[in-house]
């Protein structure tokens, strides 16, 4: 019973730990938007074989829809389906990194 | 007089025959991709030599050399062309030509260097001597729409063949009279071609397509005849993985009859008949490969891995087939290159930020050059190769 409550209270601490990946990790996300996403997108995000990432060229489009082409890829183009490598929390924190919400 | 003249004569020539005075045929360049910088390295003692700086995004940049091997001409993600001489470290020109490039070509006689355009998609040609800009050829495919260029190289004749990524077309542009291109275009050739390469006898123009399976092929002794496809098996096929990182065709050669060519979204080399252009067998690989380069002389085959396995290199024995080694030289593998023939291999390590070099015949390590985010190495000897 105790232990029961016990990971009733972790599970609602790890919530949190799953809407913002931990530090370390982050770093690893800026480097790979930057150079894996970037062979295709362009270092600076202005575009390659792959689509401009610019926070401009987002702008328009919803958080939502930008994490699924994130981790589902888009069938019949090169863009693959990154859930192999990357979870939820990661998708969304490179949504906010790729719209200018975070550094 | 007659001695004064002769010591002024002297006096000149130590001048000119300084340290300095050194050929090029050893020299290469590592691409420092995120400084927007190159180093200037040499492959006799395996060292670096300097740098030149303020090249823009270097992300993905190519490089090729002026036939006399002393110019490097870079391509950059930014749009710009960078003429830089190897010889005095520093940018002999420089002209934002696009929006966004991937590469480019050198004519087989020299005298020019073709751009290909993702924005605006097209290819431009300048006089590889000033920069000065000889020709543009806007990517409009038979869908009425601008394409990205993809896949530029040169093939013998002064031609520049290439693909347009959007449309699915080749085409063959003669530039034999430079002021009056001729463009042939193939339409139709197949869905989204991502790369190609010229084999190194200049004969035959390979692009990959992503869209679909296959590669579609180009007979440059036989252009008339039109583009056909062969291995028709090549490509993602029934269940196949993520592909992290586009394969390169780069690096293609051919041993004996059999060349060699990355998997697209498996852990395989495709092992190629060129006579019949038929696949002829598979051999299992740690990943998905990205470069499958033919070490010179053709007796082994060196691979390198998108993510997650990009932190390995494998060689393989090619007439048995089989994985002799893995190395491991550092955290992101981007690009190898051998030197011309082939008793080393240096190896850029993007996220342990160093350069390796490697004895092929031992395999063993025998230098390492640290370096800030190399990508790209590049060395003199592809200016007297076709298709690099
Ligand atoms: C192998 C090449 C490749 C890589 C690597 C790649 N992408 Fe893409 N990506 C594409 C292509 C091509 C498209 C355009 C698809 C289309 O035509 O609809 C695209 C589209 C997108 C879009 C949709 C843009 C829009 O305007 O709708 C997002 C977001 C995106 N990519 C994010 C990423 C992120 C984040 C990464 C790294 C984790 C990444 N991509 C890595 C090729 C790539």
């Amino acid at each position: 019973m105790r232990g029961a409550v016990l990971m009733a209270a972790l599970a609602v601490l790890a919530l949190p730990a799953a809407a913002e990946p931990p530090a370390a990790r982050i770093g690893e996300l800026r480097e790979l938007v930057a150079q894996d996403c970037g062979s295709c997108h362009g270092m600076s995000r202005a575009g390659g074989l792959g689509a401009p990432l610019t926070a401009e060229a987002l702008a328009g489009i919803g958080d939502e829809a930008l994490e699924a082409t994130i981790l589902e890829g888009r069938p019949g183009t090169p863009m693959p389906p990154w859930r192999g490598l990357l979870n939820e929390a990661d998708a969304r924190w490179i949504v906010r990194h790729l719209k200018g919400e975070t550094p | 007089m007659k001695r004064l003249m002769a010591l002024g004569l002297t006096v000149l020539l130590a001048a000119c025959a300084g340290p300095d005075l050194r050929g090029t045929g050893d020299l290469g360049l590592v691409v420092e991709r995120a400084d927007g910088r190159l180093q200037v390295v040499e492959t006799t003692g395996s060292t670096s030599l300097g740098t030149i700086a303020g090249l823009g995004d270097l992300s993905h940049a190519s490089v090729v050399f002026s036939r006399d091997e002393r110019f490097a001409f870079v391509f950059g993600r930014d749009g710009g062309l960078t003429k830089v001489d190897l010889l005095r470290r520093r940018i002999a020109g420089r002209v934002m030509q696009s929006g966004n490039s991937i590469g480019g070509a050198v004519s087989q006689d020299g005298s020019l260097v073709a751009v290909a355009n993702y924005t605006p998609g097209g290819v431009k040609v300048f006089d590889s001597r000033t920069l000065e800009q000889v020709a543009d050829i806007p990517a409009v495919g038979a869908d009425g729409k601008r394409s990205k260029v993809v896949g530029l190289e040169d093939a013998p004749g002064n031609r520049f063949v290439f693909s347009l990524y959007e449309a699915g077309e080749i085409w063959l542009a003669d530039f034999s009279d430079p002021k009056a291109p001729a463009v042939t275009k193939y339409p139709g050739i197949g869905n989204q071609p991502y790369d190609a390469l010229v084999t190194e006898d200049g004969r035959h123009y390979l692009a990959g397509l992503f869209g679909e399976d296959g590669i579609a092929m180009l007979d440059l002794w036989h252009p008339e005849a039109g583009v056909r496809r062969v291995l028709p098996n090549y490509g993602k096929g029934e269940q196949p993985l993520p592909v992290y990182k586009m394969p390169h065709l780069e690096g293609w050669g051919a041993s004996g009859r059999e060349a060699f060519l990355p998997a697209i979204g498996r852990h395989e080399v495709l092992v190629v008949d060129t006579a019949t252009w038929q696949e002829v067998g598979r051999i299992p690989v740690a990943g998905q490969p990205v470069f499958a380069m033919l070490q010179p002389g053709g007796r082994r085959l060196w691979v390198n891995f998108a993510l997650p396995d990009n932190d390995k290199v494998q060689v393989i024995d090619v007439p048995s087939r089989t994985v002799l080694a893995t190395l491991v030289p550092g955290k992101a593998v981007l690009h190898m290159e051998f030197t011309p023939r082939g008793e080393r291999v240096w190896i850029s390590a993007r996220d342990s930020d160093q350069v390796t070099v490697w004895d092929t015949a031992s395999l063993r390590k025998v230098a390492e050059l640290p370096a800030a985010k190399p990508s790209g190495i590049f060395f003199t000897a592809r200016a007297h190769r076709t298709g690099l």
